[in-house]
Parts: C-alpha cells; sequence; structure tokens
C-alpha cells in the first residue's frame, strides 16, 4: 500500500469536508439530522427571521421524545408549555416538508432510539442532532454528535455546520467481561478512569474484543456516554454485527443500493498503522458492576468498592466535597446496602430491548421491593411492542411493575416524571448533575442489571447476587 | 441570529471557583421550554441562586451585590454537559459577555463563540491570579483584548495571551455569523450534496 494509513475517524470526517477555512473551521456537510422539540424552535424561528429555506427537508427527521409524558398519551398534553413546543415541531415540519414522529405514531420515541432502529442511521454518514447524546449513532461507524440551535439553523438552511476537527483517541479493552457486567458498565468504567473532561477535545474510536464481540444495543449505550467524558463524540468501525442489525429495517438501503453501500462499509476501518492523538488500553478482567456515587459520571466506582477519599486540594477538593453533600454521602462508605426510593430503567442510553431483557433477568420471580417506585420506560414504541411479545411484560406485571410510554423521561425530568427532592433514584441514564432528574434529586448510574436489583431488593445490590 | 461586535471587554468579573459546572446547573431543563429566545437570564444557575420558594439563596456569588460586571470567571471544565444552547444564551442574557475559565466543555465553547460570547482559556495559575485580584478587590477589572488575543488584571498589570481560531475571531469582532459565510456557498454545498452516497 503507498498511501498513508488512516483512522475511521478521519476516513469519514475528510470525506464530508465541503471546503477547509485557512485558520478556521471545516465547513462540514451533514448527512443526517435529527431534531425534536425542544432544540429546534428557535432555529426554526431564525430561518423565518432571514427568509431562509429548508435546503434538504429529506435529510431531517423530526420526532417528539423531552417533554412528551409517559402516561396517557393519547389525551392531550396538559403542560402548556410542552404542548406548544409539541406543536412548534409539528407545524415546522409540515410547513418545511420534514418528516415528523410525533405523539401517537407508531414509529414515535427517543431520537436516538428511533433513527437506528427504523434503519435511518448507517455506517459512514455524519449525523448531528440538538442533543448531546447523539454520539450514540457512532455504534455503527458514523460520526455523529451534539450540536447547539445555531447549528441546527445552519443545518436546516445549508445542510452543513463549521466545524474544526477535533483530535483523535482510540481507548481499547481487550478480553472478556466478567458474569454481571453489561456495556453500561464498560463505559462507565472508562468515565471514572479518564474523568468527566477526559476526552474533551477528542472524537473516540472504541476498539478490540469487548467491542468487537458487543451487541449493537450495546455499542450504542458506549457510543452514547462518550460525551460523558467531554469528547464531542465515540464510534466503532462497522462490522458483520452492524450489517446484520441495519439490513431488511424500513429505510436501510435494499437490493442493488444495499451491495454498493456494504462495499462502501467495509472500507470503514481504520487501517494497520494509523496513529491517534491519544490512546488508552484496558482488560476486560477489571471491570465489576459500576456505580456512580456523585454529581458527574466521572465519579463512579465498582459497586463493591467505597466512595473514595479525594485525592485533590484547593478548589478541586471544595468541588468534590460539595458534590457528596449534595448527595447525602461521606468519604469511605461503602455504596451497597444504600437505600433506593426511585428506579428508573429507559433512556437513550438504556432503553432498548436488550436493556429490559436484562433487566427481566432479574426481576423474574422475585416482587418488587415495597418501598420502591419504579419507572420502566421504552425508548420508543417498537421496544415497547418487543416488550410485550418476548414476554417480559408479563414478567415485569408479576412482579408489580408497570410500563409506561416512550420518551425521555426521568433523565432530564422535562415531563412530570420527576424524582423528588432528597430521594435517592438508582437510574440507567446518562447524567447524575445536581437536579438532573428534578430539583434536589439524587441519582446513582447504574446498569440495568443494577437497577433491576435495586428494584427489588430495595438497595444497593450487587447484581451477580441475584443472577 | 447576529450579535454585538467583540472588540475589547474591560468589566469587572463574577467568581464561580466550582469545578466541572454543567449545562445542567447553568439553565436546569424545566427552563427549555420557551419556542423563543428571550428571558433564560432570570433562570441563569436557578437552582443555585434561588431557594424553592424562589426567595434568593444569600450564599450564591450572583446574589452578592458587591459583585457585578460582564466577565464571569469559572472553574475548570466549564459547561460539561448538555448541548442546549440556552445555557449559553441564560448568560448572554443575564449580561455577561466573556467567561474565562481553565478549561471548557467542547459544545459550550461553540455555542458561546455563535451567539458573540467570548470563552478565554486561562492557565490554572493565572486564573488563581484573578480570583485573588477579585478576592483583594471585588470590583478589580479585567481588560479582555480580543484583537491583541490578551487578558489583563488591571490593578496588577499581571497579562496573559488566549488562543482563539482566526475565523471565529473575525466573526466576533464584526458581529458576522456562520449562516452568512454558508449562505455564500450554497452552490459548492450543492454541488457537494449531489456527489454524496446519502
Amino acid at each position: 500500500m503507498s498511501t498513508t494509513p488512516s483512522t475511521l475517524f478521519d476516513k469519514v470526517w475528510d470525506s464530508h469536508v465541503v471546503r477547509k477555512i485557512a485558520d478556521g473551521p471545516d465547513v462540514f456537510f451533514i448527512d443526517r439530522h435529527f431534531i425534536h422539540e425542544v432544540t429546534s424552535p428557535v432555529a426554526f424561528l431564525g430561518l423565518e427571521q432571514r427568509g431562509l429555506k429548508v435546503m434538504f427537508p429529506e435529510k431531517t427527521f423530526a420526532t417528539a421524545d423531552h417533554n412528551t409524558p409517559t402516561i396517557n398519551q393519547h389525551l392531550p398534553v396538559q403542560d402548556p408549555l410542552s404542548a406548544n413546543q409539541l406543536k412548534a415541531l409539528e407545524q415546522n415540519s409540515a410547513k418545511y416538508g420534514i418528516s415528523h414522529w410525533g405523539l401517537g405514531n407508531p414509529k414515535n420515541g427517543i431520537v436516538h432510539v428511533v433513527g437506528p432502529e427504523n434503519g435511518i442511521t448507517l455506517p459512514g454518514m455524519t449525523i448531528v442532532c440538538g442533543d448531546s447524546h447523539t454520539s450514540t449513532h457512532g455504534a455503527f461507524g458514523a460520526i455523529a454528535f451534539g450540536i447547539g440551535t445555531s447549528e441546527v439553523e445552519m443545518v436546516l438552511s445549508s445542510q452543513c455546520i463549521m466545524q474544526p476537527k477535533p483530535k483523535k483517541m482510540r481507548i481499547v479493552v481487550n478480553g472478556q467481561l466478567n458474569k454481571g457486567v453489561l456495556p453500561k458498565d464498560v463505559i462507565l468504567y472508562i468515565i471514572a478512569k479518564l474523568t468527566a473532561a477526559g476526552a474533551t477535545g477528542y472524537f473516540v474510536e472504541y476498539a478490540g474484543e469487548v467491542f468487537e464481540q458487543m451487541s449493537m444495543e450495546g455499542r450504542m449505550t458506549v457510543c452514547n456516554m462518550s460525551i460523558e467524558m467531554g469528547a464531542r463524540g465515540g464510534m466503532i468501525a462497522p462490522d458483520e454485527t452492524t450489517y446484520a442489525y441495519i439490513k431488511g429495517r424500513e429505510k436501510a438501503p435494499k437490493g442493488e443500493a444495499w451491495d454498493k453501500a456494504l462495499a462502501y462499509w467495509k472500507t470503514l476501518k481504520t487501517d494497520e498503522g494509523a496513529t491517534f492523538d491519544k490512546e488508552y488500553h484496558f482488560d476486560a478482567a477489571d471491570i465489576e458492576p459500576m456505580i456512580t456515587f456523585g454529581t458527574n459520571p466521572g465519579m463512579g466506582i465498582g459497586i463493591t468498592q467505597h466512595i473514595p477519599v479525594s485525592q485533590e486540594e484547593g478548589k478541586g477538593k471544595a468541588s468534590y466535597e460539595k458534590s457528596l453533600t449534595y448527595m447525602g454521602f461521606a468519604e469511605n462508605e461503602p455504596m451497597l446496602g444504600k437505600k433506593v426510593d426511585y428506579v428508573f430503567i429507559g433512556s437513550c442510553t438504556n432503553g432498548r430491548i436488550e436493556d429490559f431483557r436484562a433487566f427481566a433477568s432479574i426481576v423474574k420471580g422475585r416482587k418488587k421491593a415495597d418501598h420502591v417506585t419504579a419507572w420502566i420506560v421504552p425508548g420508543s414504541h417498537i421496544v415497547e411492542s418487543q416488550i410485550r411479545e418476548e414476554g417480559i411484560l408479563d414478567i415485569l406485571t408479576e412482579a408489580g411493575f408497570q410500563l409506561r410510554q416512550p420518551g425521555c423521561s426521568a433523565c432530564l425530568a422535562m415531563n412530570d416524571d420527576k424524582i423528588p427532592a432528597g430521594k435517592y433514584a438508582v437510574s440507567t441514564s446518562n447524567r447524575n448533575f445536581e437536579g438532573r432528574q428534578g430539583p434536589g434529586a439524587r441519582t446513582l448510574l447504574a446498569s440495568p442489571l443494577v437497577a433491576a436489583a435495586a428494584a427489588v431488593t430495595g438497595v444497593v445490590t450487587d447484581p451477580r447476587e441475584l443472577l | 441570529m447576529a450579535y454585538d461586535k467583540f472588540t475589547i471587554l474591560k468589566s469587572s468579573a463574577v467568581p464561580l471557583p466550582i469545578e466541572n459546572v454543567d449545562t445542567d446547573q447553568i439553565i436546569p431543563a424545566r427552563f427549555l421550554k420557551a419556542t423563543e429566545r428571550k428571558g433564560f437570564g432570570d433562570n441563569l444557575f436557578r437552582d443555585w441562586r434561588y431557594n424553592s420558594d424562589d426567595t434568593p439563596k444569600k450564599d450564591f456569588v450572583l446574589n452578592n451585590p458587591i459583585y457585578s460586571g460582564k466577565i464571569l470567571v469559572a472553574g475548570k471544565n466549564f459547561g460539561s454537559g448538555s448541548s442546549r444552547e440556552h445555557a449559553a444564551w441564560a448568560i448572554y442574557d443575564y449580561g455577561f459577555r466573556c467567561v474565562v475559565s481553565s478549561f471548557f466543555a467542547d459544545i459550550f465553547k461553540n455555542n458561546s463563540l455563535n451567539i458573540g460570547i467570548l470563552p478565554v482559556t486561562v492557565s490554572p495559575e493565572f486564573l488563581d491570579k484573578i480570583y485573588k485580584a477579585i478576592e483583594a478587590d471585588p470590583k478589580a477589572e479585567l481588560e479582555v483584548n480580543l484583537p491583541e488575543q490578551t487578558i489583563t488584571i488591571l490593578a496588577t498589570g499581571e497579562k496573559e495571551s488566549f488562543d482563539i481560531n482566526g475565523y471565529k475571531k473575525h466573526n466576533l469582532m464584526n458581529g458576522f455569523d456562520d449562516i452568512d459565510y454558508l449562505q455564500a456557498m450554497k452552490a459548492e454545498i450543492a454541488a457537494f450534496a449531489e456527489k454524496s452516497l446519502y
């Protein structure tokens, strides 16, 4: 080979640069644009004020998810502000000819769940959305990341954004995962090692046996949380697992178009000898079920460990102490046995069918702890159907749980699903920030297995004891 | 959205020496329900600023009348978390034109530049010097000079240079935005789209 070896990220990025600006960003072409009701209205207003059109309406997909209620979705939305945003999305989509999956549409669900499950997300694409967890779509070997509302307006009006190219990081995890360890634990472990700012300025490629053996659902969970260590996004090279997941989905290429796409997808991998700006290696055997104890996703430990004593001084130590005070925890305490008030399974991180299968594997034959309120929220109507068809709903019902309707729900608590102040929630979502799940809410991030173990025992429990 | 031109800003500053300030703190999700870009400043740092009965929390810096100014000085990893541009809108709407920190989260930094807020990254040592200057005199002024790319503590004359991408600097100094630029190259974009697989 005479060409210079390049990374997966370089291949996808460089093929989407329309123009390079000297001492400036790249004009970067976007293949797929997802929009939802919260970060798009002001962008549409901007278009109107400037008298601009949507350049390629067929490349944008709208779904309602952040604000939507998770019960009685057939009734009018009670909160007038939420109803207003949902109406704005519907009207703007209709006005500009954008496909819209609103409340009640059988395809409706969380944007990062419905994109992949309908075959809209494909390898080698560039994908953006006014939502930081757009990094989820990197699981397919796409460059996908969150943007602000000004950029939403840019994409609507020109299908491009102005982006400096990030630096490249590779995170390799080799070996076999232990029993009871899920993809969520893998990413919480990596973030705990790198910290909440450890990958800022970088785009991450995940490589190694652990990711090669992972399902697409698991890869999406991992890529979803790349943003939680500051990375712009994360990606995994497409392989047979990827192609098998995509094949036959509604909007996936078919026939000749499939063959053509597949030939391209097979070129999407990091060449031997390509270099990264930074590289980390971890051993799968070191990872146990994880849980967070603080107020950023980097503050996580193995579930059997004790809350660490701060190694920092000055402002760093003060920030750490502020965090523990908010959580009502102290240094050196164990996490096992801590009382749990709420359990939330769902979100774009863990609202896919595999997550509910894992949850049900522990719940089966047990009962929900009396004092625990559990919100079980599928990521989409399609996931909801799978839950019913696979008999998971029966297991949940027998154990005393109720299934809710799809949406972002208690992940960011923009709807009525808010954890009350001071209460503890084991949550499969992505952020444990102060007030994220409601003002004063205390969030412990964990996998669906850890969530299930907490839901049936009422305390933080090692799920391996219940498997 | 066009914004004010930014050249030289001389102002006192508000200190917020907390690390990992995420966008959910800057503007909690429940305030993202607007369909227009206005009024976000009232809810900037809402849960740090007000009690649940809407009375101001005395110990929070925005409620302390001795501090004021157009510059916010924050701890490292400022603006992490969500991509919500509402966080930058809230900072702008409150009256800040510049945020100084030793480290910014990526998307927040981009969003700020896109709406006319200048994020200035300084060394941890210089950040400490700024905090000390404000501690000594809450009215201590900073001068942020975008053309020269410097930030100066006027009381002591201590100065540091900062980096900014040349294109973004040009935009900020002239009040231009990216949409103007992209509109001017629509034909090139259309030609590019023709060749695209998707």
